[in-house]
Formats: structure tokens, sequence, C-alpha cells
């Protein structure tokens, strides 16, 4: 398997990470022997095993449904990178 | 009392009780020895100001009872620290100030501990010598222009030096043993569900797990006993009755059977770690356990299964990073041109290959190609462990095919640094607790480590051996401080 550099531009879309000319094929080179190595797994048969979604094996807890964090918006955004009082402000989207 | 940044966790715990030292005395000499050692590079935050004035508050009125009182620790930058900068060693969080705490950090505290800083580790917790973090890279106390190994890198390195007594890291594929094993030094990664993740910068959710670090066996039990907590916060916290770690310590681990896997034995493996683990059995049987030879059959596809599970993994919880709520944000013409150059901006190079490989991986077409047949060799790897393990109550394996590498040595080649982990690995994909201790020393001088792999939630058993083994390894750890001027 190889991963071009037309992969390469499809998954910085969809990862959302813009790429240069450069960096994509520093990235294509990169990831062709990542995957290289990954395809060992091909090596094992693994028709009838059931996937392992997670090591703990325990079922979701109930608990009562009750707010415990209240009245702490100016927490929520006191990190916001755009100064602001009661919103998160992004850069315009409807024209 | 200059000595006191050498002795270990115990012993300050022992002289605070016994009023010989107080706490500003024991925070003073760790700052004083902090300040001096800036080369290493193992801060990212310093909060000492802040420590001292703890330190004597504490002393006005001291709480004895307390299991960690007023001593002074330095945390990995992975665990959210109320009003104290949080970095994950990345651009994209450089200037966020968390405004709640970690349930494993606030364990610490409740327990009379005080922060010294946070120290530094690979972004995201993404590498295996702490090169890829922001802040720079760190240096291994043991000798200079070394990697400590990450990406508990900068714990490592605070631990080995003598900056913080004891520290807490995080290890999703190795990130806490790797490093102790670099730097000569104890550390635990407890089983999946020992320690909450709530408030810990997620990487891998389904691998990660907080952990600690220590110059000894019992020290580290002493924080495990500490951080190891049911959290209604995490919900993979797991409810199981923990043991006193430290109070139920023993050497005793007569009829003991300690497997010995023979798929261990990797090609090109320098035969200094073979010896080393040969060492590690004559002194298994030295203390009167038994070792037993088994078979993990699908110990070499744990590396390929990792670096599927955990990018993909990854490039779901990193997702967040979106310069819009918090963290770093770029300029961008629009909104997904805001988006885009934030996150190329925000995320160095390793983290965006890793986002990159689990997007693939993720992918319309090649989820089950990649991510399912991962999650079915991970079932076969985990089985492995099982069938072993109806046979022995633990495994011993080397920590790390090698001694600690020279910096830039193995950044032009991903693939060379992820097989670092090769041993520590499978003990993540498995979600059982294994420990690293320092067993030796290669001919260069540099520490070799061993790793004492448990059955899930057999903590206890792990320790114990770990703290026989110790007994007879009598390991001292070769720091000349070449780094203080």
């Amino acid at each position: 398997m190889s991963i071009d550099l037309k992969t390469i531009k499809h998954i910085s879309k969809l990862s959302r990470i813009s790429v240069d000319e450069k960096r994509a094929e520093k990235l294509a080179g990169d990831l062709n022997s990542i995957f290289d190595f990954i395809e060992k797994l091909n090596e094992l048969k693994t028709d009838n095993v059931e996937p392992l979604t997670s090591v703990a094996e325990t079922t979701l807890k109930l608990r009562p449904d009750e707010v415990k964090s209240k009245n702490i918006r100016g927490q929520i955004i006191k990190n916001s990178p755009q100064d602001n009082e009661d919103y998160f402000v992004v850069p315009k989207v409807i024209e | 009392m200059s000595d006191i940044t050498k002795q270990s966790l115990t012993e300050l715990v022992e002289n605070i009780k016994n009023k010989k030292l107080s706490s500003t005395d024991v925070t003073k000499a760790f700052i004083e020895r902090s300040e001096k050692s800036k080369e290493l590079n193992a801060y990212i935050t310093e909060d000492f100001t802040s420590a001292l004035v703890k330190a004597k508050k504490f002393d006005q009125k001291p709480n004895l009872d307390l299991k960690l009182p007023g001593i002074p620790m330095a945390v990995k930058d992975l665990f959210c620290t109320n009003n104290v900068k949080t970095t994950a060693g990345s651009k994209i969080l450089n200037n966020f100030v968390p405004t709640y705490e970690s349930t494993v950090t606030e364990n610490i505290w409740k327990e009379g501990a005080i922060l010294l800083g946070k120290l530094n580790c690979d972004e995201f917790a993404m590498g295996s010598s702490n090169e890829t973090s922001f802040f720079g890279n760190v240096q291994n106390p043991i000798d200079k222009d070394l990697v400590p190994g990450g990406s508990s890198g900068g714990s490592a390195s605070a631990v080995s030096g003598q900056l913080t007594p004891i520290t807490i890291g995080t290890d999703t594929g190795g990130s806490i043993r790797q490093p102790a094993s670099f730097t000569g030094i104890v550390g635990l990664k407890p089983t999946y569900g020992s320690c909450s993740r709530y408030g810990i910068v997620a990487f891998a959710s389904s691998l990660d797990q907080a952990g600690p670090m220590a110059q000894n066996v019992k020290d580290c039990a002493l924080l495990q006993e500490v951080i190891s907590t049911y959290d209604p916060k995490d919900s993979t916290s797991i409810d199981f009755k923990r043991n006193q770690y430290s109070k139920e310590l023993t050497n005793n681990i007569k009829g003991k059977k300690i497997g010995i896997p023979k798929e261990y034995r990797v090609d090109g493996m320098p035969k200094e770690i073979e010896d080393l683990w040969q060492k590690g059995i004559q002194y298994i049987k030295d203390c009167g356990a038994e070792t037993i030879d088994i078979s993990l059959p699908h110990t070499s596809y744990a590396l390929p299964t990792y670096y599927i599970v955990a990018p993909a993994e990854a490039s779901s919880n990193l997702a967040r990073y979106d310069g819009v709520k918090y963290g770093f944000r770029a300029k961008g013409e629009n909104l997904i041109d805001m988006y885009e150059k934030t996150r190329s901006e925000g995320f160095g190079a390793e983290v965006q290959r890793r986002i990159m490989i689990g997007t693939y991986v993720l992918s319309s077409g090649y989820y089950d190609a990649y991510y399912l047949k991962a999650q079915k060799v991970r079932k076969l790897i985990k089985n492995d462990f099982d069938e072993a393990y109806k046979k022995v109550d633990a495994i011993l394996t080397p920590s790390t095919p090698s001694s600690a590498f020279k910096i830039g040595e193995k950044t032009n080649d991903p693939v060379s640094m992820y097989l670092n982990d090769i041993f520590t690995v499978p003990v993540n994909l498995a979600g059982l607790p294994g420990i690293s201790i320092p067993a030796g020393h290669d001919s260069k001088g540099y520490p070799l480590g061993l790793q004492i792999i448990g059955k899930a939630f057999d903590e206890q058993n792990i320790l114990n051996i770990a703290f026989a083994m110790e007994e007879k390894i009598n390991f001292k750890n070769k720091i000349t401080d070449w780094w203080i001027k």
C-alpha cells in the first residue's frame, strides 16, 4: 500500500490541519513507513475474533440526574481566545 | 540539612512527622535545587512562591496524620491543576489555565502534598524521548545530551535529579516505565481503571493511566495508595477493593510463580539487556520464587496494533483543539481557515502525524481494514496474558530494548523511535499493571530497568516482587550533578 499526496491532502482536510506541499511530501514518506510497519497485522487471521473495545469490563453505573456545577459560565469562558462577555467569538460564518 | 533532597519520600515523611524537618525546610531545599537545575529543562511551569506560602501555612498547623504531610512535589504537565497553567507540552495549550483540578492531583493535595510546579513532557504525551515538547527537550541527569525517555521525561529527570522527591506521570504505551528505566528510578503503570483519568489531558482514552514515579519501590507504593481511588467522574474508573499498598508491602515472595516470555527475546537486542534479564531471573530465584518459561505468541503484533488504536483515539480526542473555546487561535480568513491554521500552527510535527494516522484508519473505507483489525488483534494479545496467568502470578521482562539514547539520535525515523516501547505497549493494550525497577548499568554506565507485569488489580503483588528484588539488586544511581555549576 502506498499513501500518495492526494491521500495526504484528503486526510489533511478531514483532520482540519492545513499542510503545504513540502510538508505533505514529508508526511507521505513518514506515513508510508509507519503503514509498512502496521501491515504486519495482515499476517493474522482474525475472522472469528471478537474486537476488544475496552479492557475495563464494567457496566456503566447510573447516578441521580442532579446538577452539580452551577453558575460556572465565567469559568467556562475564562480561557476563550478572544475577549468577550458572554459568548465565544468566532470569525463570521454567515454572509 | 544540605542532604534533604537525597532523602526518599518515606524518610522525608518520617522526618516531618518526628518534627526533625519542617515542610518549609523540605520545600526550600527542593526549590533551591530546582533553581540550580534549570539546564535539565525539567519544568515547564514553576510554582515556587506559592509552594513556600503553602509550606509555611502547613507548618503553622501541621496535620501529621496525613500520608504526604507537607511534602513538596512537581507533577507532569498533563494533569489539570486549578489556576496553574497546564500545557500538555503543546503550543496549543500554552495559555491554558484550568478552572478545575484532576482527581489524581486532588487526591495528592488532600493528603498534604504541595505543588512545586509542572514538569515537561512530550507534546500530548506522544513521544519516547521528550523531544516533541514545545518547551524543548529535557536532559537526563545520568549524562549530558542523553534523552530522559518519554513521554514523562521531565518527571523522570526531576526524580532522578532530586528536584522533587516523587512525581506522577501518565503511561499510554510506556511513558512512565521507559523514562523510569532510562533515568534509574522506579515507575508504576497501574491497572486500567485504577487511577481516575478525570482532568488528565486525554491522549488515547482506552490506554491512558496515571501512575507514580519514585526513587524506590516503597515510595512508589505509598504514592499509588494515595492516587488510586474510585471516581464517578471517570466512567472507566473501576470500583474495586484497593490495598494499603505501602502498609501491606512485603519482601516475602516465596513460592510465587514468575513467567519468562520467550517472545521478549527480540532480534537485535543488545547482549547487555539479555544479561540483565538473566540476572533478574536469578534474583527472583534468590528470593525463593520460581520462574516458568511461558509464551505470549502475539507480542510482535502489539506495536502495530498500538499504532492504530492510539492514533485513532488521539485523533478523536484532539478534535477539541479548534481555537474556539480555549487554547491557541491562529488568524484565519473564515471559520474553516481558522481551524486549519490553528491546528497546523498549534500542534507539533509528531502530534500532526499521529492525528493524520488516526484520521486515516478511521476514515470511510479503511475502518475495517485497520481499526477493527487492530481491535481484534488487541483481543488476541489480551488472551495471551489471560492464558499465561493461569500458570503464573506475574511476568518478568526487560523494560526497554536498550539504555537511554542521545538527543537527536532517533528524531528522523518515527518507526525506530516507536520500537522503544516494544516491551511496554502490550501491557497497556491488555490493561494490566506493570512496574519498572532499576536493575543494573550497561557498559556506558547508563541505567537499565526490569519490568514486572501483573494480573489486573494485582498491584500489591508486583510491588511486593519489585520490593524483594530491589533489596537483592541494591541499585545505586550514578548521578554526578554535572548540570550544577
